[in-house]
């Protein structure tokens, strides 16, 4: 089926319609959660009742309590920031050293290097929390109970939250920075040397700003998965609750609109956040 | 001179990278093997054996979860690929100018959300008190109230869901480097629809599903929100059992084990999909 092979009417009548009809399963759960946010009463479900935006603003005189007055929720939001940050930060760095590593460089046992830079990607991720819980925690706990040592940083946290999902965040921005890489033109560099320039200054002056805008690409999706991961975190969170993991608790109690609230909030921040990076990636090629 | 520059900055970028995948991969999963292997004789007192092992295959309700999530997540992944075919086929080769690129930017929609969030929209939709039932009320076909959620058909809904990005996107991407012509010239040379699409369209595109497939069998294997949420009494998920373990009963011997068994699971079983389609993994995920 392509353009030029002849189609018959009724096919194409019904290629369309499974086409409508997949975009309405995409967009619907996500439309409902959004219109909810603002139905005027207790529970999200039909009939509407108005509009309200107290689910937002409400200051719990009323007995309803709105996001932006919830001290859980806007805490774990804070939390979940703080441990996007780190997690960030340490898998985009080491995602360029591993696609400089991989890209550049030989050595001897480069596949092998490459397969294990791989794995994390084909290791569920509950494995992955509770195998750091196991060895970190478990560490500590020895450690405590032999020599009384107190080793507080390896006790579930947000420490061990941000090394739980550095492990598989790195991976992907390996990937993303080392394609990017891979179509750089050496040429570029060797100019840069040939005309004076140091590795070092031509590597900061030609080939980092080439790799910035995989570079950016990589921060937005690692800072958007940390975000939303619940798999890896919660078995390695500790009394500062993220706001996946808050969510998931409040759910548990039975579903009130100031969740639709909180979750339209993260789909346009998310949304946001992918329209500065597209954006910026347009300007700069 | 040039060498030992050489050597300096090979150093310089392999230390983070082992540190990490030492660290954080090779000990920790390492070091919940060894637990998996240590039994708890008393509060402070270890030794080595089976046991951990031997309960899950003598306690039936382990291996029947583990066996049922194996299963339904392969089933998953198959219903996540026919249903993302055709739209993959779509974007790549039939859409044009700005449809095309409109289309694959509203296939990333989900994703803007969060599996939590999803999962949430599903159950808003779904529940007796939702909005299907609610809708299926005022058009009188039904005379009380559905209940939708609460069970397998449910599940899997939720799960091919999540699946669906991870799925057209590398399907999108090599179909796009298919040659329109190999096609015209499997139906000039007289094959029909079905012949073509299996001897020239899908061998081409084979990386491509086979990445799909990895990434979907692993988030789907590994899921917990979605089929806690939205199964049954009767639909456990194995990755809840490892939570039960290690969170609420504080057996980290067991839940080690059972984290083991579901590693092994889900290695054997991409392995299994790399060697019968013929691919890497270096090829398909890298």
């Amino acid at each position: 089926m392509i353009r030029s092979v002849p189609r018959s009417r009724l096919f194409d009548a019904l290629y369309l319609t499974y086409l409508v009809a997949f975009f309405v399963y995409l967009a619907l759960p996500l439309l409902v959660t959004a219109v909810f946010a603002f139905n005027d009463a207790p529970f999200p479900s039909l009939p509407w009742k108005g509009f309200t935006l107290d689910w937002y603003f409400a200051d719990g005189s009323g007995g309803r309590t709105g996001l932006f007055h919830d001290d859980t929720l806007l805490s774990a939001l804070w939390v979940s920031a703080q441990i996007a940050f780190w997690v960030t930060l340490c898998s985009v760095a080491l995602g360029c050293a591993n696609a400089v590593l991989f890209e550049r460089l030989e050595f001897r046992g480069k596949e092998l290097l490459y397969l294990l830079m791989l794995l994390p990607l084909v290791i569920p991720g509950v494995i992955l929390g509770v195998s750091i819980l196991v060895f970190y925690s478990g560490m500590a706990n020895d450690l405590s109970r032999s020599w009384g040592i107190e080793l507080d940083v390896f006790r579930p946290g947000m420490t061990l939250v941000v090394m739980g999902q550095v492990t598989f965040i790195t991976t992907l921005a390996t990937l993303v920075i080392a394609s990017r890489l891979r179509k750089f033109d050496r040429q570029l560099e060797e100019a840069a040397l040939n005309l004076g320039a140091t590795p070092v200054v031509a590597w900061f002056t030609v080939t980092l700003p080439w790799l910035m805008p995989s570079i950016l690409g990589a921060a937005a999706m690692a800072f958007l998965m940390s975000f939303e991961n619940f798999n890896t975190t919660v078995m390695l969170t500790g009394s500062d609750t993220p706001l996946t993991v808050a969510l998931f608790n409040r759910l548990r109690e039975g579903s009130t609109p100031v969740l639709n609230a909180v979750a339209l909030f993260l789909m346009v921040a998310s949304a946001l956040l992918a329209l500065l990076v597209t954006r910026g990636d347009t300007r700069k090629s | 001179m040039r060498s030992s520059a050489g050597r300096l900055s090979l150093w310089l970028l392999l230390t983070p990278f082992l540190l990490w995948i030492v660290l954080l991969v090779l000990l920790p999963h390492l070091q919940m093997l060894r637990v998996s292997f240590q039994v708890r004789e008393s509060w402070d007192t270890l030794d080595w054996g089976l046991q951990q092992y031997q309960n899950f295959f003598s306690e039936s309700y382990y291996w029947r979860t583990f066996v049922r999530t194996g299963v339904m997540s392969l089933f998953t992944t198959f219903l996540t690929l026919v249903i993302a075919f055709p739209i993959a086929w779509y974007i790549a080769k039939l859409a044009r100018g700005r449809s095309k690129g409109l289309l694959f930017l509203a296939c990333l929609i989900p994703f803007w959300a969060s599996e939590l969030v999803r999962t949430y929209g599903w159950m808003i939709l779904l529940r007796e008190s939702g909005v299907f039932s609610t809708w299926l009320q005022a058009l009188g076909w039904a005379d009380g109230p559905v209940e939708m959620l609460y069970n397998d058909v449910a599940v899997i809904i939720g799960l091919v869901y999540n699946g669906l990005l991870f799925m057209v996107v590398p399907l999108v991407t090599t179909l796009e480097g298919m040659d329109e012509n190999l096609v015209e010239a499997g139906y000039d040379l007289g094959g029909g629809h079905f012949t073509v699409l299996r001897e020239i369209v899908v061998p081409w595109a084979m990386p491509g599903i086979v990445s799909g497939c990895i990434v979907v069998f692993m988030l789907t294997l590994g899921s917990y929100l979605t089929p806690i949420l939205m199964g049954g009494k009767d639909s456990a998920w194995f990755t809840q059992q490892i939570f039960t373990q290690f969170i609420t009963r504080f057996n980290w011997e067991q839940g080690a084990a059972l984290g083991v068994l579901l590693l092994v699971l889900s290695s054997f079983i991409v392995w299994i999909g790399l060697r019968v389609t013929g691919q890497s993994l270096r090829k398909v995920m890298g």
